[in-house]
């Protein structure tokens, strides 16, 4: 799922809240695919493709714009239009799992050896239910719900999404490019399902599966349900 | 030291203010010191439902704003000498209340009252947030159909993160009352069922107010139902959540239908 971002004018003041933003949530940006709506974006606007270049540089990786106007300069390097069925490539690998050869890991990162087990950095507990309107979005890891995740809500996971409830809300997982990542809830009334960018909606669920304990992976390209016995 | 109650829903037309008032009549006659707030300003409604509409001179923003004093603005209930008014203004909008004036007028009436209830706006905007803010427990009012409890889960996440209890890591009590709940139409399934509600928001229950001409005709003639009528069905189900929130142990019953034999005959094919 691609990010929206909206600049307005004075665009060195949107820059300063974005970074201020970016300060309080370093990883927001990591690896999601973002596209930028110029549509408040006025038409005399000077230098609006290296403003672009400036969010590329803060490591926001455009896929597209949006209500761009021509006669901007160097904007139609920046119109690449949406890929509608390709999707964009990874620019950041999926952290390797703890038990996978950590061939990648650098020296800014401790030894996985002496991490403490449990390694509870990596999971996000909430143990209440998730309300409508309420969104949960957690990168480093899995996220698991005591409780139903309501209608309206949103539960975002780098890792695996686990719900110990009704899922009647929206699951996100694999946020940040992980397809290996699943969706596992108690019963399944979701509104949405996505895992690393491919995404289901109610209509194209199963009927079996529904109001059933289930699981969602990755096949490829296509999700899979499988009900829980 | 009173206790501050949120009526509160979300959605609009569900019963906030019907409900602020029976439940505020209901535990004034327990002999309770309460006072209710309308925090709708601009559509004020509980000083109609309360029968005081031609009593209100200084109101919940001539308060706020410094310009009357409180004793002034507190309109005292003619049949029950414990229930008082405050009421809001209606020529005025939501902005023209302050964070800490609320605070403050709140304040004070937690020292004077025993129950401190206020009536939320619908919506989830400033004059509902400034309505919860203060507030030590909830009632969550919720019809028995899909949008309305939606709307009320949605107002159930605000209560645990944007009332002052929440922001100081504390939790908010929260309790849901079933208002409107039509026996023969659940027996039809045409409403969602009250073990459904439950289900959805998993708060605890206070009661189910079964629908009722005697809550209309009350409200008409500005009294709660719980004064007006206080043998009706409806206000007996409000007489037992007040004794819910005062702590006492009473069993909810869920409303059944008991229809005559022309009713049941014929019950299923009208309406």
């Amino acid at each position: 799922m691609a990010l929206v971002l909206a600049p307005e004018v004075p665009l060195t003041d949107w820059l300063n809240a974005l970074d201020a933003q970016m300060e309080r949530s370093p990883n927001f940006f990591d690896a999601r695919p973002v596209v930028v709506d110029l549509g408040s974006v006025p038409r005399e606007q000077q230098g609006v493709a290296q403003f672009l270049q400036m969010l590329e540089q803060r490591g926001i990786r455009i896929i597209g714009t949006e209500g761009a106007h021509p006669s901007w300069d160097g904007i139609e390097a920046w119109g690449r239009p949406l890929p509608v069925s390709a999707r964009p490539g990874r620019e950041i690998e999926p952290p390797p799992a703890s038990s996978t050869t950590a061939a990648t890991t650098t020296q800014s990162l401790p030894p996985a050896e002496s991490v403490p087990a449990g390694a509870e950095v990596n999971a996000l507990l909430i143990d209440h239910p998730v309300r409508s309107g309420q969104s949960v979005v957690f990168e480093r890891g899995d996220i698991t719900v005591l409780g139903s995740v309501a209608s309206g809500a949103e539960v975002m996971a780098g890792g695996s999404v686990h719900v110990y409830g009704t899922l009647r809300g929206r699951a996100v997982a694999g946020l940040a490019g992980h397809p290996g990542a699943r969706i596992f809830c108690s019963k399944l009334q979701a509104e949405l399902l996505a895992i690393d960018g491919v995404y289901l909606t109610a209509d194209g669920m199963p009927a079996k599966a529904i109001g059933k304990p289930v699981q969602a992976w990755l096949d490829g390209e296509r999700m899979k349900i499988s009900v829980l016995d | 030291m009173g206790k501050v109650l949120v009526v509160t829903s979300g959605k609009g037309g569900v019963g906030k203010t019907t409900s602020t008032a029976a439940l505020g009549a209901a535990l004034a006659r327990g002999g309770e010191n309460v006072v209710v707030i309308d925090f709708d300003v601009g559509l004020r409604n509980l000083d109609l439902v309360m029968g005081a509409e031609r009593r209100v001179v200084f109101d919940l923003i001539n308060v706020v704003q410094g310009d009357a004093k409180l004793a002034q603005a507190l309109i005292r209930d003619k049949r029950i000498d414990t229930l008082s008014l405050l009421p809001a203004s209606q020529t005025r909008d939501k902005d023209a209340l302050t964070i800490e004036g609320v605070d403050k007028v709140i304040a004070e009436l937690r020292e004077k009252f025993d129950w401190v209830i206020c009536d939320s706006p619908a919506g989830i905007e400033r004059g509902a947030l400034l309505a919860m803010r203060n507030a030590d427990l909830a009632v969550v009012v919720t019809n028995p159909e899909v949008s309305s409890v939606r709307d009320s889960d949605r107002i159930i996440g605000m209560l645990d993160s944007k009332t002052l209890r929440a922001e100081k890591g504390e939790r908010i009590d929260k309790h849901l009352l079933v208002t409107r709940y039509d026996a023969g139409r659940a027996a039809r399934n045409e409403m969602l069922k009250v073990e459904d509600v439950l289900e959805i928001l998993s708060i605890p229950l206070l009661g189910i107010i079964p629908e009722s001409e005697e809550v209309l005709k009350a409200s008409n003639i500005g009294s709660p139902v719980t004064l007006n009528n206080p043998n009706a069905s409806a206000s007996r189900a409000y007489f037992d959540a007040a004794r819910r929130l005062k702590g006492d142990k009473v069993d909810v019953v869920v409303p059944m239908q008991r229809p005559g034999l022309i009713g049941r005959l014929f019950g299923r094919r009208v309406a």
